[in-house]
């Protein structure tokens, strides 16, 4: 594999400043590659501009500065064909049953109605929803209707999945678990996944590269490889190897954390 | 189960609050202001079997049906559009919250002027009276629209028509409901009033021709119609509504 084709999405100098009366420096200079078919977690503390990165990287807000491509194109404030997103909050449409909401996204496409039932039961399945196909999502708990979500990206066969602290109002044994059917569902689909995350232990335990953001505005100040094998779950938090990444994570974003709280007290 | 019992109970309860208060106002002002209710029911019922009662009645409907169809399509785009557009909203808002505040009935003669005496006089008067409630309830639901809706919508590149169809309209429809439901009866309201000021058709002619008159017997039994179908199509649309926000 050449490197063109290894780097699936790559940022060059990139800044974002929100403009107004007290202009707002929320990131970078950042430059990353993130390599094809690699799982890429990003920490950092609270308010570093995580979710910048990944509206900027989306195509969902262009860059003050900078460039950013994927598989070798421009992407500047449209989302390209090949991207999926799934949001912090629930974003499951209230008004559809968990089969529609998956469905939504390819009927708008003009998918053949047979590549869509089968697409969407397959989804569905994948992510246990199949009990609950008839359901609205009003009836269903929070990490289910986030499951819906995903599963109404992933049926788009995205090659590259941007994830937005998907896990984050979810308790930590749901969000283990989930951790778990976001490795399979990397497995499986061969995608990108790029995860925005604060939980130190989630970004060790599915990472195969993590990298450390400072205080706003947000930079890289570390890059970490894991290490850890394609095939791997959540029993990895038992490896020794873990408590060292999240330790050497730790270390890194310590500074920067104490410095968002200070910053905002 | 229970809940729908006490609602009947209730329903049943007011209805013969009624009765009693109107047989009480009967007792106090006699035959020369109202009949009493058995009466006029009768009358009511008897009233549907003469042909030009039918063609009062088909007169206002047809207006009334024609101003609620300009209400809902005009307010329903409108509220969309200035939702759509923070700054046209954020304008336009007060404007329209005070033009609701209006006593429009000293608009007639204006609306009279501009449309001529006929049904389309009724029908503007009923739009200008039943839009507004449309739009600001349209436009209130569009700019509380959860942004992450929004954002799916432009992750999953659809074009602004698809947003528009298929995020946008669907989640304000519970909200654009009950403005429905309320633009429905200042509708009829606005096209009675249109028929009783200048009008030679209608229920609210009816009315206005029973009390110029003096033919207390027409103008109790007519009024009775109205709000019986007034009622019975707000009680209607009120399940509806609630039905759309149960979802949620």
């Amino acid at each position: 594999m050449t490197d063109a084709t290894a780097a699936h999405a790559v940022l060059h100098g990139v800044t974002r400043v929100y403009p107004g009366a007290n202009p707002v420096h929320a990131l970078g200079p950042i430059d990353l590659s993130i390599t094809r078919g690699s799982f890429f977690s990003v920490v950092g503390p609270s308010g570093c501009g995580k979710s910048t990165l990944l509206d900027v990287l989306a195509g969902l807000s262009p860059p003050s500065a900078g460039r950013i491509t994927f598989e070798g194109q421009p992407v500047n404030g449209t989302v390209p064909d090949g991207v999926g997103v799934v949001f912090q909050e629930d974003s499951s449409f209230p008004w559809l049953t968990v089969r529609d909401n998956v469905a939504f996204g390819l009927r708008r496409i003009g998918t053949d109605p047979a590549e869509i039932a089968r697409r969407v039961d397959h989804a569905i399945g994948f992510m246990g929803l199949t009990d609950f196909a008839a359901a609205y999502p009003a009836q269903l708990s929070g990490g289910m209707r986030q499951r819906v979500c995903i599963a109404r990206t992933l049926v788009l066969r995205p090659r590259l999945i941007l994830l937005d602290e998907p896990f984050g109002a979810l308790d930590q044994q749901t969000r283990l678990l989930m951790g778990d059917e976001l490795l399979r569902l990397w497995r499986e689909t061969d995608a990108t996944v790029l995860l925005i995350t604060h939980a130190l232990d989630e970004a060790a335990m599915l990472s195969d590269r993590v990298g450390v953001m400072s205080a706003r505005p947000g930079r890289f100040i570390d890059l970490l490889d894991t290490g850890w094998p394609r095939d791997r779950d959540s029993r990895i938090v038992s490896d020794p190897g873990f408590g060292a990444i999240t330790a050497r994570l730790w270390s890194s974003l310590r500074t920067e954390s104490m410095k968002a709280i200070g910053a905002r007290a | 189960m229970i809940r729908r019992r006490e609602g009947l109970l209730d329903g049943a309860l007011i209805v013969l609050v009624i009765l009693i208060v109107w047989q009480g106002l009967y007792a106090y002002a006699g035959a020369v202001a109202l009949t009493p209710p058995w009466q006029t029911v009768r009358y009511a019922i008897g009233l549907f079997g003469t042909p030009s009662f039918w063609g009062h009645l088909r007169g206002t409907l047809a207006a009334f049906g024609w101003s609620l169809l300009i209400s809902a399509v005009l307010g329903i785009a409108l509220g969309l559009w200035l939702g759509a557009f923070r700054f046209a909203g954020d304008v336009a808002e007060p404007m329209l919250t005070s033009l609701y505040t209006i006593p429009k009935v000293t608009l007639y003669p204006v609306i009279l002027l501009l449309f001529g005496l006929g049904p389309s006089a009724k029908i503007a008067f009923g739009v200008i009276h039943g839009m507004i409630p449309v739009v600001l309830f349209t436009l209130g639901a569009v700019k509380t629209i959860r942004p992450v809706l929004l954002r799916t919508a432009r992750a999953m590149r659809l074009s602004p028509m698809q947003t528009a169809r298929h995020v946008l309209v669907p989640a304000v429809l519970p909200e654009i409901a009950s403005g429905l439901r309320v633009g429905f009866s200042l509708c009829l309201l606005g096209v009675l009033i249109g028929e009783m000021f200048a009008s030679q058709r209608g229920i609210g002619f009816l009315i206005i021709n029973g009390i110029n008159s003096h033919n207390v017997r027409l103008t109790t039994a007519v009024t009775l119609i109205v709000i019986l179908f007034a009622v019975g199509a707000n009680s209607a649309l009120l399940m509806l509504d609630r039905r759309l926000h149960h979802s949620r």
